[in-house]
């Protein structure tokens, strides 16, 4: 089946099976390896990515499901000129990774959160409820929870006049 | 593994997915929010010869109230009522404190109510909820309209009273008045697992004295449980004040109700980490702590007028 998928920008056409999951679509189709498979099953989190603003897991999706929309992935969230996103500059200053498997996941549902609603940092059972979202073996979680507080204490500093 | 290969349709109108649904000489399966289907087709438990993604339907999304009821349209997804304001009253309440124990935020901007419904799994908490409130179930064939009381719906672990060609386009559920206190809780052994057992209740106070109890239990039986005689027990005692202890007294109504609801009401099947034994023992706690926590419910509602403003 023919679809159009915008990925961080960029229009991809492409011809895809039905049955194919929106996460080997992107990495194999459109050689974005950033987004991870782990479980395949929605529950490790490493998947997901972005689909019109919302974080969803990309194992859950089918790609045709996305024909017309917009996908934003890890490789999107520094600026075109580089600039790491306020949430990598917060995961590294936070030492949020060890192996970094898990960190596109977890950097995805913490952008589209973020994105979504400045102020999260004023709610820290919502901050709980993301970290929670995804599974990570090595770090523990702490850092990661600091790491998003951080980034969302930054950039609702930013967004006061 | 990876899904089998598959006929795939996204049909812009309900009458379209209608006739797509009317090829009863094949495995056709709707794709509401794909969070339980893509799983099962992933584990190759699933291997549909047609899927019909209804998520470019128009007027599927709704969520609208109508003459006492709200009424879930088939795209409303389980996000939507993380809110209490959703919908109005105590129902919102209940919706809210239930929700936040399915899955994850972004499995709960995808997965819908109504798919839910339509899956049936005894660990779901919509379905429990919506037995106990009395829930209608709303389907359509390309032939007739029906509306399945929910009390007839659900017929084992993932069996429903819908024909292979009808699309539940919605589920009404009936507002709860505001002299009503809402409870739910959850037992499980991670985030990432489903309920080992959950409850669901509503109270409607009259003068400090329950006129009536809901009680719906999760994952207590192959298929959802309206704890009927517990909520029987329950009618005319004193809903009382919360009180402070962390146990309430052996003969309270609320623990009395919930041994009832073990004994009588539940039929839990034995689960790798809990057998019969332990559910009933889990199920008769849980339903005397969500008793209590409607209890509270109601009182600090009353004190603020019960103008079913939030918690
Ligand atoms: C990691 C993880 C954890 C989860 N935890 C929980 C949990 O704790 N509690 C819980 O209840 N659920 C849980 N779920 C499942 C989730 O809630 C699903 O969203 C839900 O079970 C199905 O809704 P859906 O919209 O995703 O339906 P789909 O997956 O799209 O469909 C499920 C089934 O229902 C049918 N169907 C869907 N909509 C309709 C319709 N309108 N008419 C007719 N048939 C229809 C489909 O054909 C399919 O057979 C979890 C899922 C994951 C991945
Ligand atoms: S790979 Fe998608 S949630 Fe684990
Ligand atoms: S950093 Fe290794 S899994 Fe999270």
């Amino acid at each position: 089946m023919k679809i159009k998928l915008t990925v961080n920008g960029e229009q991809h056409s492409l011809d895809v099976e039905p049955r194919r999951i929106l996460a080997d679509v992107l990495r194999e189709d459109c050689r974005l390896t950033g987004t991870h498979l782990g479980c395949e099953h929605g529950v490790c989190g490493a998947c997901t990515v972005l689909v019109d603003g919302e974080a969803v897991r990309a194992c859950l999706m089918l790609a045709v499901q996305c024909d017309g929309r917009s996908v934003r992935t890890v490789e999107g969230l520094s600026s075109p000129d580089g600039e790491p996103h306020p949430l990598q500059r917060a995961f590294s200053a936070e030492h949020a990774l060890q192996c970094g498997f898990c960190t596109p996941g977890f950097l995805m549902v913490a952008a589209g959160a973020l994105e979504a609603d400045p102020t999260i940092a004023d709610d820290s059972e919502r901050i709980d409820g993301l970290v929670e979202s995804n599974i990570c073996r090595c770090t523990g979680y702490e850092p990661i929870r600091r790491a998003i507080m951080r980034a969302a204490a930054e950039s609702a500093s930013r967004g006061k006049p | 593994m990876k899904p089998a290969t598959f006929d795939y349709v996204a049909p812009h109108t309900v009458h379209e997915t209608l006739d797509a649904l009317g090829d009863t000489e094949r495995d056709v399966r709707v794709l509401a929010g794909g969070q339980s289907l893509i799983l099962e087709m992933h584990l190759q438990r699933i291997r549909p010869d047609l899927v019909v993604d209804i998520n470019r339907v128009a007027g599927l999304d709704h969520l609208n109230l109508d003459n006492g009821a709200v009424r879930v349209g088939a795209l409303v997804r389980h996000g939507v009522f993380e809110s209490p304001q959703a919908v109005p009253g105590p129902l919102g309440r209940l919706f809210a404190l239930a929700v936040v124990n399915i899955a994850h935020p972004p499995i709960r901007a995808r997965g819908t109510m109504v798919g839910s419904l339509a899956w049936a799994h005894p660990a779901s908490e919509w379905c429990a909820i919506a037995l106990a409130l009395d829930a209608a179930i709303e389907v359509r064939s390309a032939d007739r309209a029906r509306e399945i009381a929910v009390h007839d719906y659900f017929r084992g672990a993932l069996q429903t009273a819908r024909a292979r060609d009808e699309l539940i386009t919605s589920v009404r559920f009936p507002l709860l008045g505001d002299n009503t206190g809402v409870g739910f809780i959850e037992h499980r052994r991670t985030h990432f697992c489903f309920a080992q057992v959950a409850v669901a209740t509503a109270l409607a106070v009259h003068d400090g004295v329950i006129e009536q109890a809901r009680i719906g239990l999760v994952n207590c039986a192959d298929r959802p449980v309206r704890a009927r005689a517990a909520e029987q027990a329950l009618v005319g005692a004193e809903v009382g004040s919360p009180g402070t202890g962390y146990r309430l007294p052996d003969g309270h109504p609320f623990i009395r109700a919930g041994r009832i609801a073990a004994e009588q009401d539940a039929a839990p099947l034995a689960e790798p980490y809990a057998d019969p034994e332990y559910r009933r023992n889990a199920i008769a706690v849980l339903v005397g702590r969500t008793l209590r926590q409607a209890a509270t419910d109601y009182q600090v509602q009353a004190g603020n007028g019960a103008t079913g403003g939030r918690l």
